[in-house]
């Protein structure tokens, strides 16, 4: 075989790896991987800032289960894409990222566009590289994809510099990729599974509490089939919705800070908490010596140093989750002493129990004016006029919390949200992302006034590709969920958090060759989301919506999760 | 709590910045460190002694592990080991007091390696307690510098890895 340059090489790698489609912007250093992307089947999505870039492999890489691929300049372009990129690591989303870099001759002498990416993104990626030897490169780009996608995903960037994609190459055979001190472990000790199906068992309380691990390891379906099998209800994390569905019974919605009441009581209450590719964050846990103080811990994840990280493990089980849900549902099957319909007696009193506090303080919102707009609603008929078919990406604030909360998810890789870092500006590309992945499919952006403007120059990319994203805006006028927080806990003193000059975004959407809709009476809701729906565009909504509407239930910070501020 | 770490990294650029990275990015906290070749040189060997409780030190590990140019991390306090670090000391050797500090590097069996009119350079080696030992001798003579290298630790050949 002849031989080929370092860039045609690169985009024969991401053939090998199935890659259709990337995220991009260009400059001096990767000039030639842009010339040599030209004559591949490769689409590269010319983003508007390179934060858009790897936002919207993001959103792609969420909904699919892929690997997303980003392709950023040096320097400037490559510090551009870095709270991308942290955004992906808090949330392990399988991500490679490539980077320009300057010539390997001038690397260390402040040359033009130079900046140590490498160093700058070493403890947000899973790994990365500068790749210094012509020879390591489709190799290291091969690595660069097991990395990303096996064990806990996690973006991994490759800096390439310029005279290394100009320099000529033996492309290497495929061969299995091995690397000896990259063994994640995949498959659950039976001895634990053993003593984690004992152990529940023996529960009279037991809560599954589930992450975003099970949306990544694509087990939803495993852990339904655990979850019925043994009438557990399901507590979901702001990473794990969809993972369970919504509306079904056992589903408790979302615990922690903004959780249900029935699922921050039922952790509390709890004598054994089963917890599925979580990670005991603090927005989940509030105050760490009131939490699950009643239960025994069952944590199942792939990362060990998740485990036993921020609250003490009973029974760890480190295994893909995927793998560890199946164990469990095999053993149950196993059992004779396991009887489904016994078990389904037996915790009849605690699903009583949870009932109850639903019936209590159920999500709620009061909706009593009908010349305003409550966002809740919004959310509410969304999911009414979609029929919950709809990805939904959020940005961040009280927008993505009444998402997350009135929205019921029935589906995993539905809900596209910044978790880890709460990004604002995340939404948009993310949508972009998604829509790429799913042309036919609806995407809609839950967002608010001040985060859309923070990326609110994707619009050019998303008309430059077709890509009909929907922009549900619930303008409150306000920094919202700061101007909460000082609500309650600074006197009403706003400082900062009034947005007194937005664009009128129904004009902002026609100077963007899309559609703006504006919504300011309750009535007008619907009428506008099921335009929306029908167009064949980009289409922005803009509803006014009451501007000093909480988010609710809400634990303050550091407070138990049993502590709750309710509506 | 005192702990020794002892780490197996591939030997590459930019691999000890991911450990200090690691340790300063979580907030553990670094007494001492050394780092050199091992005799595949492929590889390095970096001993760490770090302070905290047991949690603490089960996350240094569990994180140590994850870093994908981490080979192997193994906490040797919990085992047989052999400890010792080498320090350089400059002392004040005046007429009055030269005799005693020969008599002190003798006793803890290090080497006069610089001599001058007012100072002696001594070299020594040994485990952290002979170490801080000589240190708490010698100060009230008069210490002008000390250089240390850190500690450095191998487990005893009768227990297996
Ligand atoms: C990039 C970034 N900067 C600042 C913040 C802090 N922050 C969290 S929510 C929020 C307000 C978001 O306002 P808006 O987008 O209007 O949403 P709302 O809460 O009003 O729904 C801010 C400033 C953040 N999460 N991300
Ligand atoms: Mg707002």
């Amino acid at each position: 075989m002849g031989k080929i340059t370092g860039s045609q090489a690169v985009v024969r790698c991401l053939q090998e790896e199935g890659v259709k489609t990337i995220f991009g912007y260009p400059g001096g250093a990767v000039l030639d991987l842009f010339d040599a992307l030209m004559d591949s089947d490769i689409t590269n999505v010319l983003v508007r800032h390179e934060q858009g870039a790897v936002h919207a492999a993001d959103g792609f890489a969420r909904v699919t289960g892929e690997v997303g691929v980003a392709l950023l300049t040096s320097g400037p372009g490559a510090t551009n894409g870095v709270t991308g990129i942290a955004t992906a690591h808090m949330d392990s989303i399988p991500l490679v990222i490539l980077t320009g870099q300057v010539p390997r001759p001038l690397i260390g002498n402040d040359a033009f566009q130079e900046v140590d990416i490498v160093g700058i993104t070493r403890p947000c990626t899973k790994h990365n590289y500068l790749v210094s030897n012509v020879d390591d490169l489709v190799s290291t780009l091969r690595e660069a994809f097991h990395i990303a996608r096996t064990g806990r995903p996690g973006p991994v960037l490759v800096d390439l510099p310029k005279d290394l994609i100009a320099t000529k190459l033996t492309y290497p055979e495929k061969t299995p990729i091995h690397l000896s001190c990259y063994q994640p472990t995949f498959n659950p000790h039976p001895v634990q599974i053993e003593k984690a199906c004992r152990r529940i068992m023996r529960a009279t309380r037991p809560v599954l509490y589930v992450g975003g691990g099970v949306i990544l390891s694509n087990s939803s379906k495993e852990l339904t089939e655990l979850a019925e099998k043994l009438s557990i209800p399901v507590t979901m994390t702001l990473m794990g919705l969809g993972a369970y569905p919504g509306s079904q019974k056992l589903c408790m919605g979302m615990l922690g800070m903004h959780g249900t009441y029935t699922a921050n009581m039922a952790v509390a209450e709890s004598d054994l908490l089963i917890a599925v590719g979580a990670r005991f964050d603090d927005r989940v846990t509030g105050k760490l010596a009131d939490f699950a103080t009643n239960a025994e811990i069952i944590h199942v994840d792939i990362d060990p140093t998740s485990i036993s990280k921020n609250v003490r493990v009973d029974i760890p089980i480190v295994a893909d989750c995927k793998n560890a849900l199946t164990a469990m549902n095999k053993w149950f099957d196993a059992e004779s002493n396991f009887k489904q319909t016994e078990q389904a007696g037996r915790l009849q009193p605690w699903l009583a129990l949870i009932s109850e506090w639903t019936a209590k303080h159920p999500l709620a919102y009061k909706d009593n004016n009908d010349s305003i707009i409550k966002p809740q609603y919004v959310i509410e008929m969304l999911h009414q006029l979609t029929g919950g078919q709809a990805i939904i990406t959020t940005e961040v604030g009280q927008n993505q919390m009444w998402a997350a909360q009135f929205h019921k998810f029935d589906y995993p890789r539905h809900f596209v949200t910044s978790g880890g870092l709460g990004t604002m500006g995340f939404g948009l590309p993310a949508a972009i992302g998604a829509q790429m992945a799913f042309p036919d499919r609806t995407v809609i952006d839950i967002a608010g006034d001040g985060s859309i403007q923070m990326n609110i120059q994707e619009l050019a990319t998303a008309k430059q590709y077709s890509c009909p994203v929907k922009i549900a805006i619930l303008n409150n006028g306000y920094l919202g969920m700061v101007r909460q927080w000082q609500e309650l806990f600074y006197n009403k003193r706003y400082a900062s958090t009034i947005m007194d000059v937005v664009p009128d975004f129904v004009d902002l959407a026609k100077a963007y060759g899309a559609v703006g809709l504006r919504a300011t009476t309750k009535s007008e809701v619907e009428p506008v989301i099921r335009e929306a729906l029908a167009t064949n565009n980009i289409v922005i909504m803009d509803f006014k919506i009451e501007r000093e509407e909480g988010v609710y239930p809400m634990v303050p910070a550091g407070k138990a999760t049993t502590e709750m501020l309710l509506v | 709590m005192k702990h020794t770490i002892s780490v197996l990294l591939q030997n590459k650029p930019g691999v000890l910045s991911r450990v200090t990275g690691l340790f300063s990015g979580r907030g553990f906290n670094i007494e001492s460190l050394c780092v050199a070749e091992t005799l595949d040189p492929n590889v390095s060997c970096l001993t760490v002694v770090s302070r905290g409780d047991e949690a603490i030190i089960e996350q240094i590990t569990k994180q140590l592990n994850k870093l994908i140019d981490v080979i192997k991390v193994t906490e040797i306090n919990d085992k047989e080991y052999v400890e010792r670090e080498m320090i350089l000391l400059r002392v004040k050797a005046e007429a009055a007091t030269r005799a005693e500090v020969l008599r002190v590097v003798d006793i803890f069996r290090g080497k006069v390696v610089d001599v001058s009119a007012k100072s002696y350079a001594i070299e020594l080696t040994g485990s952290a307690s002979k170490i801080q030992a000589v240190i708490d001798i010698l100060r009230p003579i008069g210490i002008k510098e000390i250089v240390r290298t850190g500690i450095i630790a191998m487990s005893r050949a009768t227990k297996t890895k």
